[in-house]
């Protein structure tokens, strides 16, 4: 690649490299766009298990008495009552209510652990720097890689991984539930583990020190259901589970009530409001809000990409944000923000794919159901 | 005659006034899974270095030119019903369309097989 000296390194690049991926340019690094193919990696995910290097992403550590209150000047999620090792999905907010980022929250019990997108790090860190109070410390943890374990086969392959519990407090790697995670010793090596994902499957997300990060990345390659999944098949993955991408689905342009992700806004936030632009938001989310992101079933096989105009007879009634080909589905999936009017499930619209209109069904989201494990649920 | 390449990794196959074309094995393995092709349909006049179809992988959309000027006379039907064709047999049924030529002279800036090998051997 001829603008590799213009880019970032990974802690895996050489790892990559000698599996054979195909490197690509994404947030200002060299990474692995696919291996053996997109189609294949990402069915390989959907019946055992794929590994995904995104270490690209931004992992943070915010600290300090007060934490829980100033994370909610910042985001709609209830954190005062997120529980030690209970994680949950937020959104970073502008003043106006637009999304500045998507990112998960883990109670550490110490701390909250933070990962946030890989291309919006840099401005997320400045936002939360310039809000910063007294007592509270953010730490941006870019000596640690980000691994992501997942699909049907992750829980046994990590079963078999000797983990020690780091400290007493928290629960066995066995009873790890969804949405939660904690940190164990793999080899006296630190692990920050959760069980969440962006592919629709049950799965594990691991941070891990850079200097390890190959060591734990071979000892995961090395299980037989474990095969290397570049981003390709995450884009894949993620968009047949419905799952927004910032960037594309997300932008400071668009709210949360919009973006159709109003379960990230806590019930005691609903009720008492305090988070950059509650006012508009809460407004949008009890009054309606113009537009909403749905679900798109795309007939035929030919795919409708991002940008392609989503219309209602001679009328434009929004945009595809994302689109592409479903290997699990086997046809064309998208994502729209489309009027709310015409956004109910079953509404016939159609979308201009250069020049040629095709037709598409709004549908329910996930397009593929997901395989998550959740409490309570035995698989 | 001997099959001719562009630049664009499109590859033609010229039988009197016919020819034949198709993406390169190179091309399809820098697109990866194919997954629908976008046809000319017959009749539809091409120029040479113009759009004349689209082909679709997972991850993007990537316009095919036209190798040489002319007419189009059929598309392939074999890609409509299993588009990985063009990644299992690029030079072979994978092939996209075939075209009358208007302007034969328009061969001659075309690059033959070990002028072609060298070229993608420079990317």
């Amino acid at each position: 690649m001829a603008d590799d000296a213009d880019l970032n390194i990974l802690p895996l690049d050489g790892l990559h490299r000698r599996l054979g991926a195909r490197m690509v340019a994404f947030a200002g690094y060299a990474m692995p766009i696919q291996y053996d193919g997109i189609i294949a990696e990402h069915l390989w995910t959907r019946e055992s298990a794929g590994l995904f290097d995104v270490s690209h992403m931004g992992q943070l550590l915010v600290e300090g008495d007060g934490a829980a209150d100033w994370l909610e000047s910042l985001a709609p999620g209830d954190f005062k009552a997120l529980q030690p090792h209970r994680v949950r999905y937020s959104l970073l907010l502008a003043d106006d209510g637009g999304i500045l980022d998507d990112l998960m929250v883990t109670n550490t019990g110490r701390s909250f652990y933070l990962v946030v997108n890989g291309a919006t790090k840099a401005a997320d860190i400045a936002h939360m720097q310039a809000r910063l109070p007294a007592g509270i410390s953010l730490h941006h943890m870019d000596d640690h890689a980000l691994l992501a374990l997942q699909g049907p086969a992750a829980v046994t392959v990590m079963s078999r991984f000797d983990l020690t519990p780091e400290t007493i407090d928290q629960p066995a790697f066995a009873d790890l539930k969804f949405m939660a995670g904690a940190r164990w010793l793999w080899n006296g090596v630190p692990l920050g583990i959760t069980r969440s994902g962006y592919t629709g499957e049950d799965g594990y997300e691991i941070s891990v020190p850079a200097a390890h990060a190959e060591a734990l990345a071979e000892a995961l390659l090395a299980h037989a259901e474990v095969k290397p999944i570049g981003l390709g098949a995450r884009d894949s993955l993620r968009l047949e589970a419905g799952l927004p991408l910032y960037g594309h689905d997300l932008s400071p342009e668009i709210t949360p009530v919009e973006a159709d992700l109003s379960f990230a806004i806590s019930k005691r936030r609903k009720a008492e409001g305090g988070f950059p632009g509650a006012a508009r938001v809460l407004d949008q989310l009890f009054n309606g809000a113009p537009r909403k992101r749905v679900g798109l079933a795309v007939a035929g096989r030919m795919p409708a990409r991002e940008g392609a105009s989503v219309w209602k007879g001679e009328r434009q009634i929004g945009v595809l944000t994302s689109g592409g080909f479903a290997p699990s589905l086997g046809a064309p999936i998208a994502m729209a923000m489309i009027e709310t009017d015409m956004a109910a499930d079953g509404t016939a619209v159609e979308i201009d794919v250069r020049g040629k209109r095709i037709a598409a069904t709004v549908v329910p989201m996930p397009f593929k159901q997901k395989n998550y494990v959740r409490e309570g649920e035995k698989k | 005659m001997s099959r001719l390449y562009t630049q664009d990794h499109e590859w033609v196959d010229v039988a009197g006034d016919v020819a034949t074309v198709g993406i390169t094995d190179y091309a399809q393995g820098q697109l990866g899974d194919v997954v629908f092709v976008d046809l000319p349909e017959a009749g539809r006049a091409v120029t040479k270095g113009g759009e004349a179809a689209v082909v679709e992988s997972v991850k993007a959309a990537s316009d095919v030119y036209a190798p040489v000027s002319g007419t189009v006379t059929e598309a392939n039907p074999a890609l409509t019903d299993d588009p990985a064709l063009v990644n299992m047999a690029p030079e072979g049924d994978g092939w996209f369309f075939k075209l009358t030529l208007s302007d034969a002279s328009e061969l001659d800036g075309l690059m033959d097989k070990a002028a072609y090998d060298a070229f993608i051997a420079s990317l």
